[in-house]
């Protein structure tokens, strides 16, 4: 009786073990590995890190124009002026933290909160403003205009 | 099919000669067998970190402008990024833990008595080579508390007399933590301290294969007294694959921590603010840093600060030397030793915690 | 004893020994500097009468090297009262009220006097405070009127820039509130005497008080300085605009300015107060208390509507940017990483303070405008926070996978090991 018994047992108790185990070991390095290989595959958008952004493509802009832009967690403002040539500046104003626009009219940068006006190169000339925006590396990529901040000592 | 690839290798690698040693190996099995796996579990969590880390090398970019973008740029954007980097931070920690808790049992089970003091003394080296780990690798992304903790952390050291300054600058790649730290302790992190770290654990692994496990000292009475009481089991398979258990344990921790409580980002880091209030460094430290706030600030003519960081020194060298105190020495110092040790584990925990809960 | 006694012969003789003696000690300390015989005196006099050379040093004009005589005329060499202060030598003693600003202005309104201390300064100040109140007063006969020295002090008077001087923007306000705040004094005038405590509470006192904001506007900015008179009714917003230009520019195309002039309302004040100005609420569009439409307009008409409509706008925004902060603070709370959204809520909450400039062209459809374009962001982050949490929840199901996976490692190393050491 127990001689019967026992190599059923055995049997069924290794076919226990082997779909455990061989499972396990699958289904487990399979978790494992799935994450690691999607990893790998680089994402879809190449951030440049906090230093450099893309700002704009060079066929959106037109001369003496203004364009907002995403630079790390503040907006950005690129100018292009009616030689060709690009300059960008921080948005923020540095009044009470409003978003800045180019004002083509007046060749002036301008605040609409409580009307501060800055120069091309940021510097505060009328209205509440007490200091400066800051003032951004541009150049020319192929066809983006590439915006970095200016280089830390 | 596994058979057939062992013997494929065995073939052309002779194996056997190898894994013969490995066969003959045993384990002794007692009531305080399950600390044996510890150290194990540390060695885990130790190759997840490289692995881990040599991921993380493929996005992470070193350098003041841009380190804490890349890592944000690993949470939000690569695909599983943020698994891979909230393991590393989870492995990191849970490693430091697993190494204390397996230094202090080698304590209690006095493992660390002849022949083995060489093994206590790799391993003491490899949690201080551990907790400089941690110290660079919490810096790498950048972060306002990162930042604050790694200057308070480093001017600490600077208290040292002498070499204090020398060594704080060397740390700091200059006068002050900068963009110039950070490469520094990149270099650190992914370079030096493997390089050392591995070379050390290859001995301490020698050191532990060479000598066998060692035996508490009562059950080794015991068993010298009845030896048909002793119990051993083969380190291979039987004690390998109850650790590959725990590695398996070790590793679903792991993913629920991560997955529950992924590791927060932080703010980026500011070197012209003020340090924010209650900056305190990661708890490992905890127990150092909070005694050296209690030490006052002067005592008698020596600066407090510097008599804490002398004071912590002298400690650890003589953990360090733990072994070389005790060997063939009266019943009556091993009490004494025994007393210390329990003191010690007491007082890192206590400090930990009082460091925690003061604010 | 009676060697001891001196007699102190009160004659004019006994006097003038005193002072010369008086006069050879000062001298030795003085030796090498000049003499100024006020100052040395008035330091020791009680009351109104004393100037020390301490006050004094302060004031900008003897850093300049004017000195008592300047304007006061006499003679600071002499330590004899009667000499000092004698007519023959020019002493003017205390100039009276009413000629204060003449003779402020005998220096400060002449341009080639002025340009050897500081060319750019101006020196207009005397006519403008002829056109001012106080100087209309003042001519009137009335020496309540404020002159030169009640506003900028006197003896220790500092140039504006100095943050101690009584005229620097942050204590313009104090300054005037001297007079102004004083209900006794002012009682003849029957103007309000609370409006320095109204501007207390205002917003533009929060800015230069609290915040530091040295451009926020206090009395001069709108009333003036030297030639300081209420504005005009139909002046206010002239004043206003020249910050609120956004705002001023859509009320002045507005249907209200016309009304309120027509009506001789003061345009801005109307519902923003001139001197305890508020930050203003969507309150104010309401129907309760803080309500300045329901102040004219009947409740049902076609205005109220669209006041009803402009409100119903921004109440939908300001919800809306309330619930996508609320999904994304759970998102972040579950550990999820929505930095991207959070900043994307700031432009959103631009998007809000627009249309509420955008109010004062009291037209509905050009708010809607604004309040769609926020809408859209608002709406776009909330989603982010959703989606964030369903990421979330992703995880947590890839998770409980990958921990079956293990538990069936476990079992199967378990059985595995029982088999091998039974």
């Amino acid at each position: 009786m127990c001689a019967d018994h026992a190599p059923h047992r055995d049997t069924s108790r290794r076919r226990a073990i082997e779909i455990f185990l061989g499972g396990g070991i699958l289904a487990s390095l399979a978790s494992f590995l799935y994450p690691v290989l999607r990893f790998f595959v680089p994402p879809a958008v190449v951030d440049l890190g906090g230093d450099e952004v893309v700002a704009a493509k060079s066929i959106e802009m037109k001369p003496n124009s203004g364009k907002i832009f995403r630079f790390g967690s503040r907006p950005g403002l690129l100018i292009m002026n009616n030689d060709g040539t690009y300059r960008a500046l921080s948005a923020t104003c540095t009044h009470l933290g409003c978003t800045v626009q180019y004002r083509p009219d007046l060749r002036e940068i301008w605040c609409a909160c409580h009307n501060g006006t800055y120069d091309l190169n940021g510097r505060n000339i009328s209205g509440p403003p007490p200091r400066p925006l800051d003032v951004f590396d541009v150049h020319v990529r192929g066809d983006e205009i590439v915006v970095n901040r200016k280089r830390e000592a | 099919m596994f058979a057939a690839l062992i013997r494929w290798l065995d073939e052309r690698l002779k194996l056997e000669g190898l894994i013969a040693p490995l066969r003959h190996k045993t384990v002794p099995t007692h009531r305080l067998s399950y600390w044996y796996f510890f150290g194990g579990i540390t060695l885990f969590l130790f190759i997840i970190q490289v692995l881990t880390g040599i991921l993380l090398l493929l996005y992470y970019r070193p350098g003041a402008n841009e380190a804490f973008e890349s890592v944000q740029y690993i949470m939000t954007r690569v695909q599983f990024g943020w698994l891979i980097r909230s393991i590393h931070s989870w492995s990191a920690n849970l490693m430091i833990f697993t190494a204390f808790v397996h230094m202090f049992s080698v304590v209690f089970l006095k493992a660390y008595r002849k022949p083995r003091e060489l093994t206590w003394v790799t391993g003491v080296i490899l949690l201080f080579l551990v907790m400089g780990f941690g110290f660079s690798g919490y810096l790498l992304p950048w972060n306002t508390l990162a930042f604050f903790a790694t200057k308070v952390g480093t001017e600490i050291a600077g208290q040292v007399p002498f070499i204090g300054r020398p060594i704080m600058i060397f740390l700091r790649g200059g006068e002050e933590v900068t963009g110039a730290t950070l490469t520094r302790f990149f270099g650190f992190h992914v370079a030096v301290l493997p390089g050392i770290v591995t070379v050390l654990i290859a001995i301490h692994l020698f050191l532990v294969q060479r000598l066998g496990m060692s035996v508490p000292p009562k059950v080794e009475a015991h068993w010298n007294a009845h030896p048909p009481e002793k119990r051993e089991m083969r380190f291979f398979p039987n004690f390998l694959l109850r650790e590959l258990m725990a590695w398996y344990v070790a590793m679903g921790a792991l993913g629920a921590l991560a997955a529950l409580f992924p590791w927060n980002l932080g703010v980026k880091a500011d070197p012209f603010i003020s340090a924010p209030a209650g900056i305190k460094p990661e708890w490992y430290f905890l127990f150092m840093f909070q005694t050296l706030k209690l030490i006052p600030s002067k005592v008698w003519i020596i600066d407090g600060e510097v008599l804490g960081v002398l004071g912590c020194s002298l400690a650890g060298l003589l953990w360090l030397l733990l072994p070389f105190f005790e060997s063939d020495k009266t019943p009556r110092t091993k009490v004494w030793i025994t007393g210390l040790t329990i003191f010690a584990l007491v007082y890192v925990i206590g400090m930990t915690v009082y460091g925690y809960v003061a604010n | 004893m009676a060697m001891l006694q001196i007699n102190f012969p009160s004659s004019f003789a006994a006097r003038a020994l005193a002072l010369a003696g008086f006069f050879v000690l000062a001298s030795c300390f003085a030796y090498g500097q000049d003499v100024n015989s006020c100052l040395d005196c008035h330091s020791a006099q009680p009351g109104h009468l004393e100037v020390t050379p301490e006050k004094f040093s302060q004031d900008i004009h003897a850093q300049k090297g004017l000195t008592c005589v300047s304007c006061h005329g006499g003679d600071a060499s002499s330590y004899d009262p009667a000499q000092a202060m004698s007519r023959k030598a020019g002493w003017k003693g205390k100039i009276d009220r009413k000629q204060v600003p003449k003779l402020c202005g005998s220096c400060h309104s002449n341009p080639s006097y002025m340009k050897q201390y500081n060319p750019s300064l101006r020196t207009d100040q005397l006519d403008q405070y002829h056109t001012s109140m106080h100087g209309k007063r003042l001519a009137a006969g009335d020496t309540k009127a404020a002159v030169c020295t009640d506003c900028h002090s006197v003896h220790d008077l500092r140039p504006p820039s100095d943050p101690r001087s009584t005229v620097n923007p942050v204590n313009v306000a104090k300054t005037c509130s001297r007079c102004h705040s004083d209900a006794a004094y002012m009682k003849q005038y029957g103007i309000p005497t609370d409006q320095f405590a109204n501007y207390s509470t205002s917003v533009h006192h929060d800015a230069m008080a609290v915040r530091g904001d040295l451009s926020a506007p206090t009395c001069t900015t709108c009333h003036g300085n030297h030639g300081a008179v209420p504005p005009g009714v139909d002046k206010v917003q002239n004043v206003c605009a020249n910050c609120h230009a956004f705002q001023a520019q859509m009320y002045q195309q507005s249907t209200h300015s016309k009304v309120f002039e027509k009506a001789s309302l003061p345009g801005c004040v109307v519902c923003h107060s001139n001197h305890g100005i508020h930050m203003p609420s969507d309150a104010m569009l309401g129907t309760g208390p803080g309500g300045v439409c329901t102040r004219c307009h009947t409740p049902g008409d076609h205005c109220d509507g669209a006041r009803a409509a402009i409100l119903g706008n921004l109440t939908q925004l300001d919800g809306a940017i309330k619930s996508a902060d609320a999904a994304l603070r759970l998102a972040e709370s579950a550990g999820m990483e929505v930095s991207e959204a959070r900043l994307s809520q700031d432009q959103a909450r631009d998007a809000l303070t627009k249309a509420r400039v955008t109010i004062h062209t009291f037209q509905t459809a050009l708010v809607e405008k604004d309040i769609q374009a926020g809408m859209k962001i608002a709406v776009a982050n909330q989603k982010a926070g959703k989606d964030a949490m369903i990421e979330r929840n992703h995880r947590r199901i890839g998770l409980g996978i990958c921990l079956i996976a293990i538990a069936m490692m476990l079992v199967g190393l378990w059985l595995y090991i029982k088999k091998l050491e039974s």
